[in-house]
């Protein structure tokens, strides 16, 4: 039993392979942890990233990239993933890791526009020539309209959209609460079926062809109209929605830990440069560059965003009012 | 029990025909078409386009990661079933009953709660996360972490496959070896391992199996760095959230030839007999009922 076990541990040892000594030199790696569907946006940024500092420096780096749901990602960081940065589409996982001492509390300032380089807003993709007439939010509650999106319970993209809806009604029906919940619990009648995710939703209003409208967010209606067919899908943006930022910060702990702030410091300032808004302005997101949003001011309908800070008063508030078990998205949400 | 009130269910041919075209009407839609419908999805774009996503430098090394970590666990995992069957079968002790059921956890625990289970263990917020994080070892999100939880899930199939049939072969083999003057080593590997040998073969190709396509543990514990930590599933999974769903089949073909693979080896191993409980006729004092002649430490010598 004891050689066992003094087996065991040896093999222990053997395959924990040791972590990248703590070097004096500048470590040439970093590692970016996002969310699930930028594979191919960082793909892009991360390619020009490493030309531009071959270019500058003369020096050979990489960005390594970790994609998975933003919630899971935070928890993994926590758990000891050692990403250098984030780039994340939800705040409150930004949060997360400042609670958990990994990132600055004061992340927010580090960069410009909230630390937000790119944003994005709840859209709608519609059936080719747009048969059903969906213009704006009040289209989605009409009786022969049928709406495909995730469930809010479990989709952070379902979410801005819950949230999107109930700013809408708001403004329309001037904070009159039991209008408002009318309002968005009608919404949630004109769902035929709930998926748990972004990707299934897509899947029941693309492929299984159920539904009049499918609501995301409006860089990911042009992706799934390049990807199935842009003569079967055209995006409408509705001329209120909600803005949905999509914040990057440095992982403080692990950066210190590694060395690599300056590395993880010029990636992080690359999307904020003309190149790096031109790269993720192309892949459907807004973004802040004024001469890059003049260049692609076709792509981009006017839209009046309304902000979660002015709207709701802040994630804290949303997640305590609406989000929270017994919240208002239960009440309205029901058995389903 | 045979009454002759009318003929038995199946004996009409109505009914026969029905039960048997239902059978493979399920067969079809659910084994063959989902099978069909990912060699088809991935030549949509035509061979070339295949071949592109298939040599993308992620994905293969998603597919070495695979084959990486089938490399360390299935072996590991053969000689912990081989040790925990003989064990078990071989020698009475305290607490058998108990070994037995911990042997066979991981097929009644859900895998997420496995990975999930290994972050409570090694994450930084964990048991071990403090003495680890000085330690500079990386565990969770690399290599040890993911050959961990595909070991933790398949754990029990090679010491399944031979608990029952070393326990219809009984002792009598390996006392009669000891009775001769057979130490411990030489009695495994003359008497023991030959009887053994397919059943054994049939338990390691089905742990290789389950390695290779296991998700959610290793999906919890992979931080699914791509081109470092991502394996052939998550990668499957990744390039499919991506909207890449040519390449999430092409990379699936992948992993669908190796499970051909391995079901022919399978079938193969079948015909020589393994995978059947009972090859000899087992003796009626067989079995778990020990035999008094000899002491059973002796075989351990």
């Amino acid at each position: 039993m004891k050689t066992l076990l003094a087996l065991g541990l040896a093999l222990t040892a053997a395959i924990a392979v040791p972590a990248a000594p703590a070097a004096a030199a500048e470590p040439t790696t970093i590692l970016n942890a996002s969310y699930d569907i930028s594979r191919e946006l960082f793909a892009t940024i991360d390619k020009a990233f490493v030309a531009k500092v071959k270019a500058d420096k003369g020096t050979d780096v990489t960005v390594d990239q970790s994609h998975a749901g933003s919630s899971k990602q935070a928890r993994a960081i926590l758990e000891g993933l050692e990403a250098d940065v984030v780039t994340f589409n939800q705040v409150t996982d930004v949060e997360a890791l400042v609670k958990g001492g990994f990132v600055a509390a004061d992340w927010q300032g580090k960069f410009p526009d909230n630390a937000s380089p790119y944003y994005s807003l709840p859209a709608f993709l519609v059936r080719a020539g747009n048969p059903k007439n969906i213009r704006n939010w009040d289209d989605l509650v009409r009786d022969d309209v049928k709406v495909v999106f995730p469930n809010p319970k479990t989709s952070g993209n379902a979410r801005y959209t819950y949230l999107a809806a109930t700013a809408f009604a708001r403004e329309a029906y001037g904070n009159d609460e039991a209008k408002v919940k009318e309002f968005v619990k009608k919404l949630f009648d004109n769902v035929p079926v709930f998926d748990t995710g972004g990707r299934g939703a897509t899947t029941t209003f693309v492929e299984r062809e159920i539904g009049d409208v499918l609501i995301t967010f409006e860089a990911e209606t042009r992706g799934i109209a390049k990807e199935f067919g842009e003569d079967k899908f055209q995006t409408v943006v509705p001329p209120v929605s909600l803005l949905a930022e999509f914040p990057v910060a440095i992982v403080d702990r692990v950066a210190d830990k590694r060395g690599s702030r300056p590395l993880a410091q010029s990636y992080l300032d690359f999307l904020y440069s003309p190149e790096g808004q031109t790269l993720i302005a192309g892949n459907g997101n807004r973004v802040r560059d004024k001469d890059v949003v003049a260049k692609f001011a076709s792509s981009f309908p006017k839209v009046r965003l309304l902000k979660v800070e002015d709207v709701f008063g802040g994630w804290q508030k949303i997640q305590a009012e609406h989000f929270a078990s017994g919240g208002t998205l239960d009440e309205l949400y029901g058995d389903r | 029990m045979a009454t002759r009130s009318g003929p038995r269910i199946g004996e009409r041919p109505a009914v026969r025909r029905s039960l048997l075209a239902i059978v493979l009407v399920l067969a079809a839609l659910i084994l063959v078409a989902p099978l069909v419908v990912i060699f088809v999805q991935a030549f949509s774009a035509g061979f070339g386009a295949f071949a592109r996503t298939i040599g993308e430098p992620d994905t293969l090394h998603a597919a070495g990661l695979t084959v990486l970590t089938a490399l360390i666990a299935v072996p590991v995992n053969t000689a912990f079933g081989i040790a925990a069957a003989w064990a078990v079968t071989k020698f009475d002790f305290p607490l058998k009953r108990l070994l037995i059921i911990v042997i066979e956890i991981p097929f009644s625990v859900s895998p997420i709660v496995a990975g999930v289970a290994y972050l409570f263990v090694y994450g930084l917020q964990g048991l071990f996360g403090d003495a680890l994080q000085s330690a500079d070892l990386k565990i969770l999100f690399a290599l040890p972490g993911i050959v961990l939880a595909s070991m933790f899930v398949t754990a029990p199939f090679v010491a399944r496959e031979l608990i029952p049939l070393m326990q219809a072969q009984g002792r009598d083999l390996e006392e009669a070896a000891a009775s001769l003057g057979a130490g411990g080593l030489r009695t495994f590997l003359r008497v023991t391992l030959p009887n053994i040998r397919w059943a054994l073969l049939y338990g390691v190709v089905l742990c290789n199996a389950r390695v290779m396509g296991e998700f959610g543990a290793v999906s919890v514990v992979s931080g699914n760095v791509r081109g470092q930590t991502n394996t052939l599933p998550l990668h499957i999974e990744l390039l499919y959230h991506d909207y890449d769903t040519a390449g999430a089949f092409a990379a699936a073909t992948i992993l669908t030839v190796l499970a051909l693979v391995t079901l022919v080896l399978k079938v193969w191993l079948e015909r020589r007999g393994a995978g059947r409980r009972t090859r000899r006729p087992a003796a009626p004092a067989a079995g778990e009922v020990a035999v008094p002649s000899l002491p059973a430490s002796g075989l351990a010598r």
